[in-house]
Formats: structure tokens, C-alpha cells, sequence
């Protein structure tokens, strides 16, 4: 295919299949497309119905735990309900979440290319996920797996008597997706930038995405190896992980968590580099310390293969290897405390205006942070004998989780939805929305903390009668969030069938993304762009750049 | 849009209608240079996923020779130590004819590029025969992984000292790295028929990231012999 050039002269009639990459229509046009941003929308579709399965799936078990003992199921179902929501919420929704639909969507726009580097591996890569989430959707078909997301031997080698190896088989496939992404991602950013753009002014988001991207290609094949040897344990006996044959449990759970340590900032590096974006955006400021906030994200990456062992405190690691992790698990506060307080500052004499996404940024601030210094308690060794495995664990993760990432997901959603749908949505239904979503939160997931710290352990069915008030707070909790995320459904679906059509620039942003037109042209640009100035640099912005339209 | 679209300093001359895009560079590439880089960046980040995914073998291998040092100098006098060495001899051999292939591709010597890339996959189905009749044996053997593990004397290599407890754990982690190993092998096949299939077709005339490519992978999986033959078979 030749260029963006065909020899046209300027006001020339456009191939409409040029100027809107939505255009072309029928199945084809999409299962086959190499275009980045229809991959990625793909990646978006199929990232929410994960979200929404693992959503349900939430509900349920908080909906269980409303009273003690038997509430709707039995413990055997619960036990498969927590560790599909688990398994479903992390391999399936929240790793891809942001890099896999929202990476391929702009990454390239940002770098003012026309695709990534290998456009049909970033096709294979989501065949991939999707063969991988077959095997998923199988094994919750046959009754779902009892292990906990994170299959710790030997119950998962050897006792559970539910399909255990599906589930292994499909976080084993769905993990070569999440590599062949950030492989094409790294070459991308390496060698797709537009002249002009020198690593200096790339967008936060594009830094995070690299970050992100070495940490995937890095750790998810140790994954691969630990679940490929778990499979192999499970149908052949191989007995390495199995203590009555010579083996070592605890050496399983080295493995895993020195994949699902650094994965955790697989899903939490990419929100910070969104909520980059919408602080920036939204104070009209370039941010505070901008190589500061780069480098966090790279220095994220690096220590988060440092510190897996602070999962194995309890684990029956040496006493020295427990210090050493502890220490290290500490150092994390650093780069994450920079971009925190670099945020703040950025927001400091910034023109503010709190849309939508700027309330998830902010949201992201305030979450994030409690998530982030409850993590130090738990990198306390004496402090974490008495947390570990406890609601404190549950509320500190899911305020990480969903207080960050999800929250930081749902953010760039409203942010750059205007964009790649071409159309805007309900602002006041977008404010009620998060209103619930974040009171939500807080109720189901404060309240745990609490739990936590007074000994409610994790993963169990039935509870002491003292703890039932509390448990009822969180699940009404877990309400109030079902119902801002139905508000924020019913608002992003009237946005797509009727909603007003976008302009250009609807937040008045100085970045690259919004300099193109909308509907994004199929290569993105009409003409390739040359990089004068940085994407936060809005007083070297024009006036026309900063318009609307 | 202007009719001179790209605006790249220094390449302003390509106009639209003789724009420089032979079929070998992809739409979205600017120039064959910019399409290689990235090819090899891309394959360097995959090769090394493919060391940190090996990593975990080599990891297990630690940990349980470590645990057991005596079973693992015991079990590994029960591999084939010639049929090891001549594997490793055929694949260092491979690695060559490998890089020589990209060399003449380089060159734009198709012929020479079709005889080397031949001999590279020859190679690869020697190892995988001199693989399967090893394997066959430690079958006959008994000698197989974890609960599968049921020694006949009457198979062991003569003048072998008795296997020690936990010795399934050896031929465990035996199986598994070189089984895996042995897919990499598999795999490479299959890429290096596919090369060769583009190269007939004189797809690597110009511009040959496909043969480099190819090179790069199959000096990995050799590599990773490299250090799975001396840590599984030369350790009594």
C-alpha cells in the first residue's frame, strides 16, 4: 500500500476510507485488520466483558458474605466464584486494560506514526488473547476452578478436583499475548518516533507504555515456564513442586510471584502514565518534574523484580532473605512517592477544570496513595506476620488495583473516548457516575482495612458473628460501585448512538493526540508530523492547536 | 494533505507518485534501514523472553542440585554422554551454517543462501533423531519423570552406581529442559522451511531481515544446548 501520499492535490475529495479509520464496514474489515486502532478497540470490547464477567463475579461473593455461614452458595462454589473473579479480573481485564486497548490505540498516535512496528503480530497477539480466554471461559463452564488465582501447589497439583489445567493452560497463552505486545510496543517506541520527537518529549503515557512493555517481556515468561511445569506437574507427577516426592512447594511460589510481583506493576504503571496525561491535561500545565516522572516509571519496573519475596514471609523463607525483601519492598515508596507528589505539584497554579476525567485523575491521587503507604505496612515483617493473608491484604491490593488502575482506566476512557468513538458523552452522567464509583469504592474497600487489621482472613466462607456488620457495610459498598458502573454503561452506549459528535480537541490539549482530526484519519495523521515541541508545552502551543476544533 | 505528504526532512524528494517504497518495506515504515532496526530490536526483546522463559528450568536445575548433589551426579551417568556431545558438536555445526546463510543472503547469492539454509535444517533433523533414539532409551529404561519414574537394572549403563532416592527428579527436570529445548528445535525447523521457501521465491534479494531473523533464533536455541549438555550430562 503506498503512503498517506497519494498524488492529490490539497482540497482534493479524500477516500472516506482515509479520513475516517471507522469507515469500512463488515466483519472482515475488522477480524482481519492490521490497523492498531482497531485492534485495540477490539482489545477495549473484550477487556469490559471481562470487566463486566469479573464484576458479577464480585458481587456474588461480597453478596455471599453478607451474613455468616450460607447466604447464596455453597463454600465449594464460593471458593470457585473468588478465585474466577481473580483469575478473570487480572489475566483477563486488567493486564491487557490499559496497554493492550489503550496502548494500541494512541501509542502510535503519540509517537506520530502510522502503526506500530509489527502491526500483524499485533493482530496474532489479540487471536491469541482470545484463544487463551477460550480455555478460561471453558474451565468456568465446567464448574470453574477452586485453587485461587494464584494456584498455589499442591493443592492445585494435586488435590483440587476442579479443571485446573484450562485455567493454567489459558493465563499460559493469554501471558504470550501480553509479551508479543510489549515486544512490538518497545521496537515501536525505539524506532517508530516522528523526526522531531527525541525521548525528552515523549508523552508520560508513551514512558509509562515502555516501562510497562520491559517489565511484560521480562516477567511474563517466567510465568510461562512456572505454569508450563505446573501443567506437566499436574498431569505427569513430576514432583518438583511436590514435597512428598523431593519437590518444593515454596519454590512454586518463588516462580509465580517473581512474575506476578512485577505484573502487579504491569497493571499499575500504565494507570500512573494515564493519569499523567489527565493532570496535565486538565491543569493546562507541563508537569512538575516531567524526567522525574519518566524515570519512576523505569525505576518502578526495575525494583518491582526485586521484591517478589515479601509475598513469602510466612512462606518459611530464611529469616536474612525476609530482611533483605523488606528492605527492598520500601525502596517501591520512592518512585511511587515522586510521581505522586510530582502530580500534586503539577496541579499547584495549574488552571484547573475538573471534567470528568480529571476527577478520576484526582480520584487515582487520593486512592493510589492510601493503597500505596498500606503497602508499607505490609513490607513490615512484624507488621505483615499479623496482616498477611487478612481483608488488609484484600483492601490494600483492590485499593491499588481498582482504586488505581481501574480507576486510572476508566479515566483515559472518558478522556480519549471523545477521540477514537468521534462522538461525546452525557458530562453530568459522567459525574454521577464517578460520584458512585468512588463512595463505592471507599465503602466496600475501607471498611476491610478494618476487617483486616481486627483478623478476618482472606478466602474464607463463614466468619465470626462480630465481623457481620462490617461485611454488610462493604458488600452495600460493592452496590453503590455496580451502580456507577451501570450509569457509566448506560452513559457510554447513549454516547454512541446518539451522542453529539466530538470535536477535535474537546479538553483544549496541547498533546499529539489531539492535534489530529476526528474521526482519526486511517493513518492517523494526513500528513506526517514533525515534533517542534513537547506535548505538555502549552505556552509553545498555538491558539489553533489548543481550539476545539 | 499537500501533494508531497511527507514532510521528513531530508526526504522531501519522495513524492507521492515515485515514492521509494519497493514491496519488501511495509506501508508504514519510512525506509528499508528504519524497517531492519526495528526487526531486530523486536527480535532481540523476544529472544531475551526466551532466556528469562528457559530461566525457570535452569532455576529448578539449581535448586534441586543444590538439594541433592549426590542423585544428580549419580542420575546424569545415565545419559548418553557421545550422543550429547555429537548433538552439541550438529548444533554448533548449525549455528555456522546459519550465519553463513545470512551472510549469503547478504551478498544476494540466493543459491548459496538455499545450500546453507539446507545443511542448518539437515542439522536440526539430526539432532532431533539423535534425540529421539536418547529418549527411546530412557523409556526402555523406566527412566522417566517424576511418578513415572520405574528403573529396570537391566537397562542402566553398566558399572552405574545406584540411583539414590529422588533420583526422578533429575530425569523431571532432564525431560523438561530438553523437551523444550527440543520444541525450540521444532520450531526453528519450521521457520527455516519457511525462509527457504522465500528465499526460492527470491524474496531476500534486496533486503534479507528474514534470514537474520531466522539466524538469531536458531543461535539461541543452540546457546541454550550449550549450557543444558555440560549441566546435564558432565557432572559426576
Amino acid at each position: 500500500m503506498a503512503t498517506v501520499a497519494t498524488h492529490q492535490t490539497g482540497g482534493h475529495a479524500h477516500d472516506p476510507n482515509e479520513l475516517d479509520y471507522l469507515a469500512a464496514k463488515g466483519f472482515k474489515s475488522w477480524a482481519l485488520t492490521l490497523d492498531h486502532k482497531r485492534i485495540g478497540i477490539m482489545y477495549l470490547v473484550a477487556v469490559l466483558m471481562s470487566f463486566a464477567l469479573g464484576g458479577v463475579l464480585a458481587l456474588l461473593v461480597r453478596l455471599e458474605l453478607f451474613t455468616t455461614g450460607h447466604t447464596i452458595m455453597s463454600a465449594a462454589q464460593y471458593n470457585k466464584v473468588f478465585t474466577m473473579h481473580g483469575v478473570v479480573m487480572v489475566f483477563l481485564f486488567i493486564i491487557p486494560s490499559i496497554p493492550a486497548a489503550m496502548g494500541n490505540i494512541f501509542l502510535p498516535i503519540m509517537l506520530g506514526t502510522k502503526d506500530v512496528a509489527f502491526p500483524k503480530l499485533n493482530l496474532a497477539s489479540f487471536y491469541i488473547y482470545c484463544f487463551g480466554a477460550c480455555f478460561g471461559l471453558y474451565a468456568l463452564l465446567h464448574g470453574g476452578v477452586d485453587t485461587g488465582w494464584t494456584f498455589y501447589t499442591p493443592y492445585s497439583s494435586k488435590f483440587s478436583e476442579t479443571p485446573v489445567i484450562p485455567m493454567i493452560f489459558a493465563a499460559f497463552v493469554m501471558g504470550f499475548s501480553s509479551i508479543l505486545t510489549g515486544v512490538n510496543f518497545i521496537a515501536t517506541v525505539h524506532k517508530m518516533r516522528a523526526p522531531g520527537l527525541n525521548w525528552r518529549r515523549l508523552p508520560l503515557f508513551v514512558w509509562s507504555m515502555y516501562a510497562t512493555s520491559i517489565i511484560q517481556v521480562l516477567a511474563t515468561p517466567v510465568l510461562a515456564i512456572t505454569l508450563f511445569l505446573l501443567i506437566f506437574e499436574r498431569a505427569f507427577g513430576l514432583g518438583i513442586f511436590d514435597p512428598s516426592m523431593g519437590g518444593d512447594p515454596v519454590l512454586f511460589q518463588h516462580f509465580f510471584w517473581f512474575y506476578s510481583h512485577p505484573a502487579v506493576y504491569i497493571m499499575i504503571v500504565p494507570g500512573m502514565g494515564v493519569v499523567s496525561e489527565l493532570i496535565c491535561t486538565f491543569s493546562r500545565r507541563a508537569p512538575f518534574g516531567y524526567m522525574f516522572i519518566a524515570m519512576s516509571s523505569l525505576g518502578l519496573a526495575l525494583l518491582g523484580f526485586l521484591v517478589w519475596g515479601h509475598h513469602l514471609f510466612v512462606a518459611g523463607m530464611s529469616e536474612y532473605a525476609t530482611m533483605v525483601f523488606s528492605g527492598l519492598t520500601f525502596l517501591v515508596g520512592i518512585p511511587s512517592g515522586v510521581k505522586v507528589f510530582n502530580w500534586v505539584t503539577t496541579l499547584y497554579k495549574g488552571s484547573i477544570s475538573l471534567e470528568s476525567p480529571m476527577l478520576y485523575g484526582l480520584g487515582f491521587i487520593f486512592l493510589f496513595t492510601i493503597g500505596g503507604l498500606t503497602g508499607l505496612f505490609l513490607a513490615m515483617l512484624a507488621v505483615d506476620v499479623h496482616l498477611h493473608d487478612t481483608y488488609f491484604v484484600v483492601a490494600h491490593f483492590h485499593y491499588v488495583m481498582v482504586g488505581g488502575t481501574v480507576i486510572a482506566f476508566i479515566g483515559g476512557l472518558h478522556y480519549w473516548w471523545p477521540k477514537f468513538t468521534g462522538k461525546m458523552y452525557n458530562e453530568r452522567m459522567a459525574q454521577v457516575a464517578f460520584g458512585l464509583v468512588f463512595v463505592g469504592f471507599n465503602v466496600t474497600f475501607l471498611t476491610q482495612f478494618v476487617l483486616g487489621s481486627r483478623g478476618m482472613p482472606r478466602r474464607y466462607y463463614d466468619y465470626l458473628p462480630e465481623f457481620q456488620s462490617l461485611h454488610q457495610v462493604s458488600t452495600m459498598g460493592s452496590w453503590l460501585l455496580g451502580a456507577g458502573f451501570l450509569v457509566m454503561l448506560v452513559m457510554f452506549i447513549q454516547s454512541l448512538t446518539s451522542g453529539k459528535k466530538a470535536p477535535r480537541n474537546p479538553w483544549g490539549s496541547a498533546a499529539l493526540e489531539w492535534q489530529t482530526p476526528t474521526p482519526i484519519p486511517f493513518h492517523n495523521f494526513l500528513e506526517q508530523p514533525v515534533i517542534t515541541r513537547g506535548p505538555y508545552d502549552y505556552h509553545l502551543a498555538t491558539e489553533e492547536e489548543l481550539a476545539h476544533d | 494533505m499537500t501533494d508531497t505528504a511527507v514532510a521528513v526532512p531530508g526526504d522531501a524528494h519522495d513524492h507521492a507518485h515515485d515514492h521509494a517504497h519497493p514491496d519488501y518495506l511495509a506501508h508504514h515504515f519510512d525506509t528499508p534501514q528504519q524497517q531492519f532496526d526495528a526487526a531486530k530490536i523486536g527480535m532481540w526483546s523476544f529472544l531475551v523472553q526466551e532466556i528469562l522463559f528457559f530461566s525457570g528450568v535452569f532455576v529448578a536445575y539449581g535448586v534441586f542440585r543444590s538439594w541433592y548433589p549426590e542423585t544428580f551426579s549419580a542420575a546424569a551417568q545415565q545419559l548418553n554422554r557421545p550422543m550429547g556431545a555429537t548433538n552439541t558438536v550438529v548444533l554448533l555445526f548449525s549455528s555456522l551454517t546459519a550465519a553463513l546463510a545470512v551472510r549469503s543472503s547478504a551478498l544476494g547469492k540466493q543459491k548459496e543462501t538455499t545450500r546453507w539454509l539446507i545443511l542448518t535444517i539437515a542439522c536440526a533433523f539430526i539432532f532431533l533423531t539423535v534425540k529421539y533414539f536418547e529418549y527411546a532409551h530412557k523409556f526402555e529404561g523406566g527412566l522417566l519423570p517424576g511418578k513415572y519414574f520405574h528403573p529396570h537394572a537391566a537397562h542402566l549403563v553398566a558399572g552405574s552406581p545406584v540411583l539414590p532416592a529422588n533420583s526422578h527428579v533429575f530425569f523431571s527436570i532432564y525431560f523438561m529442559a530438553t523437551g523444550i529445548h527440543g520444541i525450540h528445535v521444532l520450531v526453528g525447523i519450521g521457520v527455516f522451511l519457511w525462509i527457504l521457501k522465500r528465499n526460492l521465491r527470491g524474496d531476500f534479494k534486496q533486503y534479507n531481515a528474514g534470514v537474520d531473523m531466522a539466524a538469531l533464533y536458531w543461535h539461541l536455541v543452540d546457546l541454550v544446548w550449550i549450557y543444558l549438555f555440560p549441566l546435564l550430562y558432565l557432572i559426576d
